[in-house]
Order: structure tokens, then C-alpha cells, then sequence
């Protein structure tokens, strides 16, 4: 079984966003760069299923060259490909985005690569647009499940669970299919020094990407980084000083005793 | 202690509250300072300095002694505090030359009183299982290292610091300097965003953000943040056996420059191998900006590549463990500095105001407390003169300089450095008005506090041939004694004894002070009296309170109101600034820095009197021009000015013409010396040959705040009835026996065991009969003060200072050099020269 996971190029979202003068983009200077959770999850569940069933877990993103960083994420990840749309530095949007990495895929597909299963995270880290996975299906006629937290796989069949407020939804979708997927499906490995190295050595396949924007499409204005609330912590003392000030917050503030 | 009003004036103020801050308010409070701010940007416990990301360990083990001081000192208060833990630490070799370098590890740990030893490769197994020895040659061991924890250490330090100062401590976190006050050069205030704080003494203990704080105050701070790679592997299965912290020595694999480290179910590995990479202080994001912290950006991953190959091989059971991966990957940020010392002392041109700066975690807790010591009573226990701040004044602080030195300075972290390697970059920086000309005599320049001086002549190496029944055994067969050194030094010094030589730049600090009160001013810094006859000259000890050495130096008396102090250049930087904190408040002293507008040049040997004859317009007779004299003097047509004393011993004289005119002194003394050979020597001679043979003490190596006059023998002075700084203890020294009293030693036996003659260089351990180094009744090790070949006396000779049992002349003792034991002998107790102990030569 081949599964491909599809990740994406984000900036890592633990501080302070600050943003580009022209309010386009998100200022990475002090940032770093990483992907969302949900495709380190993706990824994983690649790798494990692979494991399970055989074949190759494969990852690819649609990036500027830098995007190579996160591949090779992936590739530490066990991952035994990876793939480059190489999109250089403009950002696209999750239309465009679906549409090439459905004409990669069907590209893979004539290069001898065929998916069984096209593993998308839930939403990305940055824009959180929840269209590309479904999108992606769309285009290649593929059945689609989303928000997926288990997945288990039987001939031919997969078994997807989705959390729902009481419960969950359970899923058979047959194979070839899309299944965008939630952190908490798995736990990510971290990568080990080696396959970190050995990934830093492997080649990246890189691929001109080709998408039809289609018509009638939206366009992004300008990003607004909402203002941070101002958090203050107070010290409520020293060793058993400190008692009666926190049995007073837990009392009074936190309202738990 | 509150944590959120700032009061409206303190009488310190502590700006930065890393393990840094955090000891100074500890210790200030413990020398009594009850009224103190401690402030910082960044929340408490971690305000997001490098404190926060440091890996924590201390290997007391270093070349230098005052560094080896300050981590043994900072490990006892660790103890102290219970954030310490002793795991040991190793340092692992992969070549023979590393090998070697290691036997320099166990005689430095000897010297400076900790315990070290080698350890072959199957000890190295078996004290460290996991690895790979198949590559390794084999280690030293320093088994009292250990690993510490800096946060919870500042926490005590506070809480301590609070009780101490009884309510008198106001720590303050998130909270922003935005301006530092100066008036009439003296700080006044620090403005924050939480209000403006008055204080007359203000600390900058803030890390790599230092620069930008003490720009405020329009002074620097030279130093930049430069990266320390370092990930975090886990969790690995094989430390699940073990409780704690740490159950195995720290790793360094010197060769690599890396270290490998458990910490609990983690390995640390860190690197210093990786290319170097500086940021601009301005380029560190805030807080807020920054995903993990300011000094813990993303891991710049094409830069650790070579890293994570040599971290596998060596520790590959580890690394390769199933379950373990990457958990944790930084570009940790630290304070680099163009020599790789601390940044500490008082930034002298703003009055009270201090900088505690390019303190590592492994000395932290005893440079805070050392610094305390001079700031409340004027000196410290431990001697800091190789991390004085003042030490780049006015040459060594741009930014291209800083920039240049930290990125060479980089690659040396885990280096084989040798004891006299030079700087390469930024060079030249300060030349003289003899520079081309020595250039073209083909001169091997060092380096002095920014200037060039030449260290030999290779212009000279006919010289050789000429002494070649003198230097016979004095050559050096072995590469690394003979590295950064050459046997014309030798030739040079032989034809001085016997013609005349002339010897410049020395890169000399000079000052003038001029003023009504000048004259009691300068009684009151020096041990020696200066209220002498215009143009006599005083060589001097410049005194602590403690008795210790601030400095010695030459003081001539210009005028009935005007004094020149001319002193080594690489002291120049903080004699200027202690000369500076001592002039009074109200009195009537200026000091006019002559430094750079000055040029020196030596003339010295038995036909110096002929050759300045030949050219000068006065009378330079002994009757007109006595020995320790000064005056004016024309050389040709350089208005010059002259001081007839000699560091080499012999008849001459120091000629300080202007800049400007340098080149036509050159010029003028070589042509009329052509008839004597006059030879251009360099400050091989100077500071070593000439120097050693004379038994001339040198600040720094001889002399340091940790011994006295009495112990230099430097007491020819008595005690003045005039008061000046030190004076008690030094009354005090000269009545009480010395606890050690420097000597100088020859080599007796150079072979080694493989039958090469071996040459000391400096800092080797004295030993007893035992092997044990020997140690004074104050707890201080004797080791070499200064190495260097007495051509003359044939001799290779050290100084050290000896207990009263071992300072007898012709006492048989041994020296360890290179893993091996030498012996030597007692030549001379106390400051007799070997060479002329008449000074006939100079009074000629």
C-alpha cells in the first residue's frame, strides 16, 4: 500500500505574530519555519500504516525551496519519498494549491507512483483554509473523509473514526481515497540524529507544479494580527508561605475548593 | 522582596537578572549593600537570556588560572546552594597531538590545584561504556566537574539576597530599560518603562543585550551573540537504569569540538565546530517575537550536519537507540568577545557605572562575587585582570574588531591553543611611526593590546651564526616549544649584551597628569614616593587596598605640578581606568592620554651612549644624564624626551619622540648606530631574555592582586611616611614572613624520556619530592610566573613563587612540563638579578 502525506510550509506560530508592512504576510525573521501538528500526524500515520502493510509512505508539499526543510522532516519521519512542487516564493491559495497537487498526483501516477491513500492534515497551521484535502478529492474523484483521529485499514478498506460532541462517526471508505486527518491520531515520532542526517542526504524529487486557478475566485485583502491580551503572573509566595495565598486563589478566583 | 514597584532611587541598581545578576545582588548584599534594584526585561525564573539555555555543566580545568579559579569558587557555591551535582568530566582524544594537549590539561589542572589525570582507553571504557573507544586514544579525567542548575541557583541567590538586604532588595522582572542618565560623567538614573530609578551605581549584567544598555551611557561593551548549536536526544534507554540528574562524566570530544552529555533520560549534544555565526545584538527578537526564547532561535540545520556525523560516531549506542530522536534543537545564543574573556569592571568613562558582561554559568556565582568585592572595598579575592572590560579601551571595541576576533575566537573554543598563538584578524591595528621600516627588516610582529610589535628580526639571522657557541643547547628541537618562537630572539639578546640594540615600539600606555593637586594625587597611588626632584624617575607597585599588585609601572616627575605615568600597553587600558577612579572628586588632576601620540624607542647595550652622542644635542655623560633620569632630548631634529633606565639591563635610554616625528628617530639613531651595528631587536628580548636575565617582574604574570611587594621582592621602597593606597597591608606584608617569595629557577635537565631537550614555556606546577604540587600557607600553588632562556647565563630560567621550606637558593625541586618531571633549581630568592646584580651595566 503507497500512502502520500501532503504537508505545508508554515511559519512556527508559538510567538508573537507580527506582520509584513503591506500586511500580506506573516514577518518569519525571528520565527523559524515548521508544519501544522495535524501533518506531523499525517505523516506518521503514512509511515505506520506503511509499516503495517507494506509498500512506500511518501510525502509531498507545494513550496518554495526552502519547503525542502520540511520534506526532509517528513524523510527523518521514515518516510521513504519526497516530493517538491516547486512553487517559488508567492503564496497560493487553496484552490490553486488543490489543483496542483492533484495534477502532481495524477503526474506521480504516471510516473509509476499510484496512492492508495492521500493523507492531508485537517487544516493548516497559518491560514486554516480546511479546503485542500476535500478539494484535492474533488479533483480526482476520490472518495473523502475529514477530521479523522483513527484510522485502521483492511484489505482494500479503510476504517476511519471522526470525534463528535457524544461520540464518534465511523467511516469504511473504500480505497483509493482522501482522509484529512486531526492530531491525536497518532503520536509523532521525533527523528532520530541518523535518519535526521541520512534524510539531510537523500534526494528531493522536484516537480514544476501546474494548476488551474479557475474562475470566480476570492483574494486575499490584508492579514490583521488580533491584539494579545497582556498576561501578568503573580507570585503568591515562598515555600509553605505560600498556602494560604493559593488555597485563597483556588477559593476565590478559581472557584475549585 | 517586591516584585512590582520600582523605587524612585536605589544605590544599586542591577540591570539583568540572569545567574549573573542574580550573584552580584547576592553577594553585594552580602558585603553589606542593603538598598538595591535588580531589573529585568524578561519574566522570572528564565528572563530569556542565555541562562536559560545553557547545558549547565562546569569543568573547572582550564589554562588559565584565573578562569580555573573562578569555576572551582563558583562549583563551592553550587554546592553551596544544592544545585550541584558532581558527575566528573571527560575529555576524550582522537589524535596524538590532542594526547599531548591533555598532558597540558593535567599540568595546568596540577598548577591551579584541581584534580585531573589521563586516562588510557580501556579506563575511558570503563568509566564511560557507551563509547565508541575504537577512536579515541584515550582522556582526562577531571572528576571534580559536575553540572548545575542556573535558575534555581538565581532563585536562592535572590531570596538570599532579600534576606540579606532586610527588605532592601526590589526585584523586577518584565521590565525595560529605555534610557541610562549620565551627568558630569557620572550615571545617575535608569529609566525603565516602569518608572525611572535613581542610583549613583549601576550595574549592566545583561548578557548579549550588554552592548545596547551600555550604548545608552555612550560607552561599550565589546561583544556580540554568537551561536552555540545544541540538541537534545531522548529518551534513551539505556539512562532509564539510572536515577537523577547524572550518572556518567560529561563528554567532550575535544577534536570535535562538541560535548555529549546525559541529562536524565536525555543526551545533550552541543558544538562548537560549527562554522561561526554572529548576530547583531539587534537582530535578537523580543520576548514576545520569539517562539521558544530570544537566545534560542531555530537550529540552523546545514550548519550542524558535520556535527550530528561526529556525535554518532562517537556515542553511537546512544544516539542510535530505537525510541530516541531529536527532541529538542537550538541555535543557543551566547556572548562572544574578541578575546574570549568576561567583560568585567568599571566602564571608565561613566563613573559608577559597571559592566558584568560574557560570563559563562560555569563562573557565574564567583564573578558575581569577585565583582561585588571591587565594587564595595576595591579589589577581589580572585585577580580579574584578564577579563578587565577596560583591557579594549580606545583600540578593541568596534564593531568590525569585535566581529573579526569573536569569529577567529570561535574556532579556539575546544582549540589547541599555544600559550603565545597571535590574533590574526583586525591586524594591523595600531602601529607604530617605526612600522615600515621593521617591515622592511622582515619583522614577525605579536600583538599588544591592538599594537604591533615585533617579536624578532629575521633581518637578524646572521646573528645566529655569529653566536653559535653561545646558543648551543638553547635552541629548541621540539615543534610546539619552539612555536611562535625563533633562537634570533636569543642572538638578538647576545648582540645587545655586546654592542647595542634599539628596541620599538612598546606600545606603551602614557599619561600625563598636570594639576595643582597632581602632585599628592600621584603620592597616594604609588608605594614609592614621588615627591622627588623634577626629572627623577620611580619604578613602582601600584597596590589594591589589599597590598595585592594593580599594577607596577614608571612614574617621572615632568614639572613641580606635572607627573608621566608610561606603563605596559596591555595594562594600559585598565591602569588608565584605576588611575581615573582614584582622582578626587574635587581636586585639581588632569590626565592627558599620551598613548597614541608618543612612539618609543629603546636604545640599550654598551654603545648606546656613543650613538645617541653622536646625534643628540645635550650632554648625555653620566654626570649630565644620570641613570633613572629624565629630560628632554633632540635626536637630530626630533624634539624628543628621555628616560635613562633599562628593563634589559643595560646602559640606555627610552626616547619618547611624537607620532609624527617616530620615523626620523628610526631613521637617525640607525644611521648614526651603522658604525656600532646598531640592531633593530624585538620584545623577545624585551620582555623575556633581557627581562628574565635581570630578574624584572612583569604585571600579570609576576604581579597580581593575589601577592604582595613583600612576596615580589619589590620592597626597596620601605614604607613612605606619606599615606597611599594599600599602605596598611603593605606595612603589614613587609613585617610578617612571607607565605611565598618569588624566585628565580634554571632548569637543571631538559631531556625528556625520549631524549629531546624540552623547553617550559610558562604556568607549569612546581613539585615537591613527593610529585605534589607545592602549596603555600595561603593555599596558593607555586607554578612558572614567567618562562625564558637566559642567553647570557646560558640558562633556561622560570619564576615562582616558593614557600619559605623550598626558597632556598640552590634548592633541587622539579617542574612538570608535557606530562614529564624536570628538574630545577633555586638561583636567586627574591628580585637579585642573575646577570649584573650590580646594575654596573645600567649606571655605566
Amino acid at each position: 500500500m503507497n500512502v502520500l502525506a501532503c504537508i505545508k510550509r508554515v511559519p512556527n506560530t508559538g510567538a508573537k505574530i507580527v506582520l509584513t508592512d503591506d500586511e500580506q504576510r506573516i514577518d518569519t525573521t525571528n520565527l523559524g519555519f515548521t508544519m501544522s501538528p495535524h501533518e506531523e500526524c499525517a505523516i506518521e500515520e503514512a509511515v505506520q500504516q506503511t509499516e503495517a502493510h507494506g509498500g512506500s509512505a511518501h510525502v509531498l508539499t507545494l513550496g518554495p525551496e526552502e519547503a525542502t526543510e520540511q520534506l526532509r522532516t517528513g524523510l527523518a519521519m521514515q518516510a521513504d519519498e519526497a516530493t517538491l512542487l516547486e512553487a517559488g516564493d508567492e503564496e497560493w491559495g487553496p484552490r490553486a494549491t488543490a489543483s496542483a497537487i492533484a495534477n502532481g498526483v495524477r503526474e506521480l501516477g504516471d510516473d509509476g507512483a499510484e496512492f492508495d491513500l492521500l493523507l492531508f492534515g485537517n487544516e493548516s497551521a497559518d491560514a486554516a483554509n480546511y479546503q485542500v484535502g476535500t478539494r484535492v478529492a474533488a479533483e480526482l474523484d476520490l472518495p473523502c473523509v475529514t477530521g479523522i483521529k483513527s484510522l485502521d485499514v483492511e484489505d482494500g478498506t479503510a476504517i476511519a473514526r471522526r470525534e463528535v460532541s457524544g461520540g464518534e462517526e465511523v467511516y469504511e471508505i473504500a480505497l483509493p481515497a482522501v482522509i484529512t486527518v486531526k492530531e491525536g491520531i497518532n503520536e509523532p515520532r521525533y527523528a532520530s540524529m541518523r535518519a535526521k542526517m541520512q534524510a539531510r542526504r537523500q534526494d528531493v524529487d522536484r516537480r514544476e507544479p501546474t494548476a488551474d486557478t479557475g474562475a470566480g475566485t476570492y483574494e486575499k485583502v490584508r492579514l490583521e494580527a488580533p491584539e494579545t491580551a497582556e498576561s501578568e503572573a503573580e507570585i503568591l509566595g515562598d515555600g509553605t508561605d505560600a498556602v494560604a495565598n493559593v488555597v485563597d486563589v483556588l477559593e476565590s478566583e478559581v472557584e475549585v475548593i | 522582596m517586591s516584585e512590582r514597584d520600582l523605587p524612585s532611587s536605589a544605590e544599586t541598581v542591577i540591570i539583568g537578572a540572569g545567574i549573573v545578576g542574580n550573584s552580584l545582588a547576592y553577594h553585594l548584599t552580602e558585603q553589606g549593600r542593603t538598598d538595591l534594584v535588580v531589573l529585568d526585561k524578561g519574566p522570572l525564573p528564565d528572563p530569556g537570556g542565555s541562562t536559560g539555555h545553557a547545558s549547565n555543566f562546569l569543568m573547572p580545568v582550564e589554562h588559565s588560572k584565573e578562569m580555573t579559579h573562578l569555576t572551582r569558587r563558583s562549583i563551592e557555591q553550587y554546592e553551596d546552594m544544592d544545585t550541584f551535582t558532581e558527575s566528573g568530566g571527560l575529555e576524550v582524544a582522537r589524535t596524538e597531538e590532542r594526547m599531548d594537549e591533555l598532558e597540558r590539561r593535567v599540568q595546568s589542572a596540577k598548577a591551579w590545584g584541581e584534580p585531573g589525570r589521563m586516562l588510557d582507553v580501556d579506563e575511558v571504557e570503563e568509566m564511560v561504556p557507551y563509547l565508541n573507544t575504537e577512536i579515541i586514544e584515550g582522556g582526562f579525567y577531571s572528576p571534580s566537574a559536575g553540572t548545575c542548575d542556573p535558575l534555581r541557583a538565581g532563585e536562592v541567590m535572590r531570596a538570599r539576597a532579600d534576606h540579606a538586604a532586610d527588605g532592601g532588595l526590589t526585584v523586577s522582572p518584565n521590565t525595560t530599560v529605555l534610557d541610562l542618565h549620565v551627568e558630569d560623567g557620572a550615571i545617575r538614573a535608569v529609566e525603565t518603562d516602569r518608572g525611572t530609578v535613581q542610583a549613583d551605581e549601576v550595574v549592566i549584567a545583561a548578557g548579549l543585550w550588554s552592548p545596547k544598555i551600555a550604548a545608552m551611557a555612550g560607552v561599550e561593551i565589546p561583544l556580540t551573540p554568537a551561536v552555540h548549536q545544541m540538541v537534545s536526544v531522548g529518551p534513551i534507554s539505556y539512562f532509564e537504569e539510572y536515577e537523577g540528574e547524572i550518572s556518567f562524566p560529561v563528554i567532550r570530544d575535544m577534536d570535535t569540538q562538541m560535548y555529549e552529555r546525559q541529562h536524565g533520560n536525555d543526551l545533550e549534544v552541543g558544538s562548537y565546530q560549527h562554522r561561526p555565526i554572529l548576530w547583531d545584538v539587534d537582530d535578537v527578537p523580543s520576548i514576545e517575537e520569539a517562539p521558544l526564547s530570544p537566545t534560542q532561535p531555530p537550529l540552523t540545520d546545514d550548519a550542524f550536519e558535520q556535527s550530528m556525523a561526529d556525535a554518532l560516531e562517537i556515542v553511537p549506542q546512544l544516539l542510535d537507540d530505537p525510541e530516541a530522536g531529536v527532541r529538542h534543537e537550538i541555535d543557543g545564543l551566547l556572548s562572544q568577545t574578541p578575546d574570549g574573556m568576561p567583560l568585567l569592571g568599571p566602564l571608565q568613562d561613566v563613573e559608577g557605572l559597571w559592566s558584568c558582561a560574557a560570563v559563562w554559568i560555569k563562573e557565574a556565582p564567583a564573578i558575581g562575587e569577585a565583582v561585588a568585592q571591587w565594587m564595595t572595598r576595591g579589589w577581589s579575592d580572585i585577580d580579574l585582570h584578564a577579563s578587565n572590560v577596560n583591557r579594549f579601551y580606545e583600540y578593541g571595541t568596534s564593531r568590525t574588531f569585535v566581529e573579526n576576533r569573536s569569529r577567529e575566537g570561535f574556532q579556539k573554543i575546544y582549540g589547541i591553543v599555544h600559550p603565545a598563538e597571535q590574533w590574526q584578524s583586525s591586524r594591523p591595528l595600531r602601529t607604530s611611526a617605526f612600522y615600515d621600516r621593521q617591515e622592511d627588516l622582515d619583522a614577525q610582529f605579536f600583538e599588544a593590546a591592538g599594537w604591533e610589535r615585533p617579536q624578532w628580526f629575521e633581518s637578524n639571522r646572521d646573528l645566529l651564526t655569529e653566536y653559535n657557541t653561545e646558543l648551543a643547547g638553547l635552541t629548541r628541537p621540539n615543534e610546539w616549544d619552539s612555536r611562535w618562537w625563533s633562537p634570533i630572539i636569543l642572538a638578538e639578546h647576545c648582540h645587545m649584551r655586546d654592542n647595542v640594540a634599539m628596541i620599538g615600539d612598546m606600545g606603551f600606555g602614557i599619561f600625563d597628569f598636570v594639576g595643582s593637586d597632581v602632585p599628592e594625587y600621584m603620592e597616594r597611588m604609588a608605594v614609592g614616593r614621588t615627591d622627588v626632584d623634577v626629572g627623577k624617575t620611580v619604578y613602582t607597585p601600584i597596590l589594591a587596598e589589599n597590598g595585592g599588585f594593580v599594577s607596577d609601572l614608571t612614574i617621572a616627575r615632568l614639572g613641580p605640578e606635572r607627573y608621566r605615568v608610561i606603563t605596559g600597553g596591555a595594562a594600559a587600558g585598565s591602569d588608565r581606568a584605576w588611575f581615573t577612579r582614584h582622582i578626587p572628586d574635587t581636586g585639581n588632576v588632569s590626565l592627558i592620554d599620551r598613548s597614541e601620540s608618543l612612539c618609543t624607542l629603546g636604545i640599550w647595550g654598551p654603545d648606546a651612549r656613543d650613538v645617541i652622542a653622536d646625534v643628540a644635542e645635550e650632554d648625555v655623560s653620566d654626570e649630565a644624564f644620570p641613570p633613572y633620569t629624565a629630560q628632554d632630548l633632540t635626536v637630530g631634529e626630533v624634539d624628543a624626551w628621555a628616560m635613562r633606565l633599562s628593563y634589559v639591563g643595560e646602559l640606555g635610554w627610552e626616547v619618547y619622540a611624537p607620532m609624527g616625528q617616530g620615523r626620523r628617530l628610526w631613521d637617525t639613531i640607525a644611521e648614526a648606530g651603522e658604525e656600532y651595528d646598531i640592531r633593530p631587536v624585538g620584545m623577545g628580548v624585551y620582555g623575556t631574555t633581557g627581562r628574565m636575565e635581570k630578574g624584572y617582574r612583569l604585571y600579570g604574570h609576576e604581579l597580581e592582586l593575589e601577592y604582595t611587594p613583600a612576596e615580589a621582592g619589590l620592597t626597596f621602597h620601605g614604607v613612605k611616611d606619606a599615606d597611599f593606597v594599600g599602605k596598611d597591608a603593605y606595612a603589614d606584608a613587609i613585617e610578617e614572613e612571607n607565605a611565598a617569595t618569588l624566585c628565580t629557577l634554571s632548569v637543571v635537565d631538559h631531556l625528556s624520556a625520549d631524549g629531546e631537550r624540552r623547553f617550559m614555556l610558562g604556568n607549569e606546577p612546581i613539585l615537591d619530592e613527593e610529585g605534589d604540587v607545592i602549596v603555600d600557607g595561603e593555599g596558593r600553588e607555586s607554578y612558572v610566573t614567567s618562562a625564558g632562556t637566559g642567553p647570557t647565563v646560558g640558562k633556561h630560567l622560570l619564576m615562582a613563587y616558593l614557600p619559605p621550606e623550598y626558597a632556598e637558593e640552590g634548592q633541587d625541586l622539579h617542574v612538570e612540563y608535557m606530562g614529564e618531571r624536570y628538574p630545577v633549581t633555586v638561583e636567586v630568592v627574591g628580585s637579585r638579578p642573575l646577570f649584573d646584580p650590580e646594575n654596573e651595566r645600567i649606571r655605566g
